[in-house]
């Protein structure tokens, strides 16, 4: 049988990335294969208990993410979230929210090759993102658990900013969009490094 | 750029949306029954107003919605406020 050998979206960026990042003031890195399901399902009804009863967490409003256990559960639209956990636990939290469903009209579909997911971290990360994209990310109006799809480097991505003391975000970003995404971060980040000139 | 505001996400950049048309247009109720003339008018004809006017726009780069709009076509200013707008999920 043959074998079946795969590399993540920005395989050929990690090293772009590495040199990229400045120590302590803006990391970027990608974290690949991590599982996406996507679920849609109306808001208010029966099915949607019972999916919120499953993960433990009640569905998150527009704008907003919720922890659930080891699963993160992003707002996509009024009626379409996106289940992110760790690798290779999408069979089991397809088959989990199947049940929830329980024939009820939704869906439930890995995704998880759809996007993957770039983190920024540092204080310098709100500064470095506004330079390709028009949200407000201060704190104030994008706190911790936020998300929002958005055009970031003309390319559609969904950000999200991760609980923590320092800000990190995660920008999910389509596969095939990804690495123009990691060379426009290389250009936007020149500034940062070591030896850059401020003009 | 103009700044839309979309039911669900918020006020968004004008490039991250999709225009509609004119909201509104009915569907005509027996499509094999209207003249050429009407079907044409159903197809093509579109109000252009100067002053308001309730237009579909799609927030594509967001929560991929559709919903209605009132704008002031001369001064560009919405002039809905989130209760008197059409949403469809």
């Amino acid at each position: 049988m043959a074998e079946i050998t795969g590399e993540s979206p920005l395989a050929s960026r990690t090293e772009l990335l590495a040199e990229t990042s400045v120590p302590g003031s803006l990391d970027i890195g990608e974290i690949p294969f991590l599982t996406q399901v996507t679920l849609r399902v109306a808001p208010e009804g029966a099915a949607a208990a019972r999916v919120a009863d499953t993960l433990g967490a009640p569905l998150p409003g527009p704008g907003t993410s919720a922890v659930a256990g080891d699963l993160l559960v992003l707002w996509m639209g009024p009626d379409e979230w996106l289940v992110v956990g760790e690798q290779g636990r999408a069979p089991d939290v397809e088959e989990a929210l199947h049940k929830a469903l329980d024939g009820e009209h939704g869906a439930v579909v890995d995704v998880s090759g759809q996007r993957t997911v770039v983190e920024i971290a540092g204080p310098r990360s709100e500064e470095f993102l506004n330079k390709g994209c028009s949200l407000d990310l201060h704190p104030s109006s994008f706190g911790p658990g936020r998300c929002a799809q958005t055009l970031l480097a003309r390319t559609e991505a969904t950000l999200l900013r991760r609980h923590g003391a320092t800000p990190v975000f995660w920008v999910l970003v389509r596969s095939s969009f990804a690495r123009h995404l990691a060379d426009w971060s290389a250009d936007a980040a020149a500034e940062y490094g070591e030896g850059a000139v401020l003009a | 750029m103009m700044l839309i505001p979309c039911p669900w996400c918020g006020p968004r950049d004008e490039i991250e949306f999709h225009y509609g048309g004119q909201a509104g247009v009915a569907y005509p109720q027996d499509p094999q029954a209207v003249s050429d003339q009407d079907w044409a008018e159903f197809l093509f004809f579109r109000d252009n107003p100067r002053g308001e006017f309730a237009e579909r726009w799609l927030h594509a780069a967001g929560c991929r919605r559709w919903f209605g709009l009132r704008r002031d076509t001369v001064t560009n200013r919405v002039l809905d406020s989130d209760d008197t707008r059409t949403v469809t999920q």
